[in-house]
């Protein structure tokens, strides 16, 4: 390693200022507050410009991370946001939500001996610099192709979809089911997490390049995929994630206070619930509040809960801290905010009052045995453990699965024994004559930038088709 | 936006009817299947059945009793105002077959989702029974129309002042028992359907049912609307909302109904107050 680079290595990671957690817990305003322009030139300058990076592998539609932070440490904002939209429409998203520390900063060498480079905080900080002080100008667009594209579903694989497509020069609308674009941006991560007026401006610049927006369209029901072939479109491309929400299946599951994460965050997020009653939709209000499952959503969850005014907030898990799915971040943050973890702990059934209300929940303990198909210790009731979690609401979060309704409609794709969409790994292509598929959809509940790296490979493909031919 | 092309009020003004603009789904709806409205920016989404749909027109007619914020909301727009959202058609269509001699049964505002479904039934061959009831004559809507979709309507009203003095349940017992009854329909308050499907399980007589549990997304993805029918939890937006009578646990959707009932009496109350400072 060179004098300069030794150098580099020895400055600290530049940390992200946070509002504080008895502060945050009570508020829904967004807890990382961002880099100032010399917080960010500062951490820009830890970067060491590798010649073989690392860090472009490690990111799943492969941002020119040295060239982007090299701009910042020049202080050329403008360029470093041109550098990120050639690769990346949505980077406000990508820089606040992606798991950086299996990703791109995983594989940062600086990480090796110190901190990882903060790629994500600094490519956050080009997307809010540039949305506060920016132009407005846009990129560059290919001249007009004449192909029409429908894209369905606006969550994160769609929108990169139509952002690679809509440079390229093609014509393209995306259909949406819900009143509002985004999927899980809009409806699932909640705004303390990612502020919604930042999706909507992410997918306002989607608007402004040409991408139409069709709201309240459920492809399925109020159109359906051949119809949209024979309405003139040249290639359809399917990324309606992974909505439908997954239940414990134990006694005792309708009772009144017991909702489904995808229901709680929808009225909390898309809703706006945390606001009711200044907006229409309720929300339950729990004072005891129990999350099942221990991924990004049950965070979210319990999170929510605690800022709605919950007493307690207690995540429960079948496994152990190491299996826990969600990222080190998040609970880490959620633990700051007082949320307590129950390990090791199953519900085996809920307990209700006459007038239907949950009141409680009976569980075990578990140990954990010998590891299962997933290669994690399988955990193992420990018998006659039973005990009573005393709780008002509970918010199931044990994982979601592909929601049949786009695709029993269409009897002529393949899907898989889960009801996920059949999809070649490479390009998205589906069994269905020009029609692709990526995230959720094919995959199971993943994550954003896993989604966004399938839209920009399906993305290709059709570009490919529609220049090409197949 | 969603225009309103047409408004009336019945039933002294607690029912309205709105035909709407809405062109794809009026292209697309079938009977039993329904749509989620939202009013403005800061609305909730409410699933509503349609009574009618007019493809050629491009309209859909919704009817709704004004029980709370929304549908009061509602009530408040006129002619040439809209619905910032209506999303459909949702749900499972109806199932029509021609199977001889059928009851439909409909009470209070579910007179409005039976209407179609008993024209439909008739237009296919059936021989129709219609049994609607309402608290009191001025309450009862849709007289004309189930007429004409039937063969033979009765009408019931609680306190006596238009046709059997009495339930529905009253008179469908009475049809019953004079023999050869295929199917019934029933759609209306959940006492009502509960009641209905009691008294033709006791006759062995298939019975059908439009369920209305508390939606948000209309489309599968949050299992708000879950019912326990035949001991399996269904999610009534697409598994239903029409589901076998004798299989559903109205006691527990009855009891998921009320899961709001606090927050919905503010929220009406605060709205009514606010409106009629104005």
């Amino acid at each position: 390693m060179s004098e300069t680079a030794t150098k580099k290595t020895q400055i600290s990671r530049v940390a992200m200022p946070e509002q504080e957690p008895k502060v945050r817990a009570r508020n829904f305003l967004e807890v990382p507050t961002g880099y100032t322009v010399k917080m960010a030139q500062e951490e820009a300058s830890r970067c060491l410009q590798c010649k073989k990076p690392g860090c472009v592998a490690g990111c799943p539609v492969g941002v020119d991370i040295p060239g982007f932070i090299d701009l910042i440490a020049q202080g050329d904002m403008t360029g470093a946001i041109r550098n990120l939209w050639s690769k990346n429409a949505l980077p406000a998203v990508c820089g606040r939500v992606c798991p950086q520390e299996s990703q791109c900063e995983g594989k940062c060498i600086v990480g090796k001996k110190g901190e990882p480079v903060a790629i994500g905080n600094l490519e956050r900080f080009c997307a809010d610099y540039e949305r506060e002080n920016g132009t407005g100008e846009l990129p560059p667009k290919a001249p007009p192709t004449g192909k029409k594209i429908a894209v369905v579903g606006s969550g994160p694989s769609g929108l990169t979809v139509a952002g690679d497509l809509i440079v390229k020069g093609h014509e393209v609308t995306i259909f949406e089911a819900f009143h509002k674009a985004g999927g899980v941006l809009v409806y699932g991560i909640p705004e303390f997490r990612l502020p919604k007026a930042i999706v909507a401006q992410e997918v306002n610049f989607l608007e402004r390049l040409g991408v139409k927006i069709q709201v309240n369209a459920v492809v399925g029901r109020t159109v359906s995929l051949d119809e949209l072939s024979a309405e003139g479109f040249d290639a359809i491309y399917v990324g309606v994630g992974a909505g439908l929400p997954k239940f414990m299946n134990i006694p005792g599951e309708n009772y009144v206070g017991i909702l489904s994460a995808n229901e709680y965050l929808t009225r909390a997020n898309l809703m706006k619930a945390y606001k009711y009653p200044e907006v229409d939709t309720p929300i339950p209000l729990g004072k005891n509040v129990v999350v099942l499952g221990a991924g990004n959503v049950a965070m979210d969850s319990a999170r929510t809960a605690m800022r709605l005014g919950a007493e307690s907030v207690k995540i429960v898990y079948r496994r152990s801290r190491d299996e826990m799915p969600a990222r080190q971040a998040e609970i880490h943050h959620a633990e700051e905010e007082g949320i307590e973890l129950f390990l090791l702990t199953n519900p085996t059934r809920y307990i209700g009052n006459e007038n239907g209300r949950l009141t409680g929940m009976e569980c075990l303990r578990m140990e954990l045995g010998e590891p299962d198909a997933s290669g994690r210790r399988r955990p193992v009731p420990v018998k006659g453990s039973e005990f009573e979690i005393a709780c008002d609401l509970c918010i199931v979060a044990v994982g979601s699965g592909a929601n049949p309704l786009l695709t029993s409609e269409t009897p002529d794709m393949k899907l898989n024994r889960w009801g996920n969409v059949v999809a070649d790994e490479k390009t998205g292509k589906t069994t269905k004559k020009a029609v692709w598929a990526g995230g959720d959809i094919v995959t199971g509940a993943a994550t954003v930038i896993l989604a966004m790296g399938a839209g920009r490979q399906a993305a290709d493909s059709i570009h490919e088709y529609l220049t090409l031919g197949w | 936006m969603f225009k309103i092309v047409r408004r009336e009020e019945m039933s002294q003004g607690t029912v309205i009817l709105n035909e709407i603009e809405a062109p794809l789904i009026a292209r697309k709806a079938k009977p039993g299947q329904f749509v989620i409205l939202k009013a403005n920016e800061d609305g909730e989404r409410i699933p509503l059945t349609m009574a009618e749909t007019d493809a050629a027109k491009g309209t859909i007619t919704i009817i709704y009793m004004v029980v709370g914020k929304s549908t009061a909301l509602f009530k408040d727009l006129q002619v040439g105002d809209g619905y910032q959202d209506v999303i459909g058609p949702l749900g499972k269509a109806t199932h029509l077959e021609k199977v001889g001699k059928v009851v439909c049964v409909g009470g209070g505002t579910g007179v409005a989702v039976l209407h179609p479904i008993t024209r439909g039934l008739k237009e296919i061959g059936n021989e129709v029974v219609c049994i609607i009831g309402s608290r009191n004559k001025g309450l009862l809507i849709m007289e004309e129309h189930m007429k004409a979709a039937s063969h033979d309507l009765r009408i019931c009203t609680d306190d006596g002042s238009y046709g059997h003095h009495g339930f529905v349940t009253d008179v469908l017992k009475d049809v019953l028992k004079e023999g050869d009854i295929k199917l019934v329909v029933a759609i209306g308050p959940v006492p009502m359907m509960k009641a209905v499907s009691n008294i033709t399980r006791e006759y062995n007589v298939e019975t059908m049912v439009s369920l209305n549990p508390i939606m948000v997304d209309g489309t599968g993805m949050c299992g708000g609307c879950r019912v326990t029918v035949g001991g399996e939890t269904k999610f009534a937006c697409v598994d239903g909302p029409e589901f076998d009578g004798h299989k559903v646990d109205y006691d527990e959707l009855m009891l998921r109904l009320r899961a709001y009932q606090e927050d919905e009496r503010k929220s009406h109350q605060h709205y009514c107050t606010i409106r009629d400072a104005r």
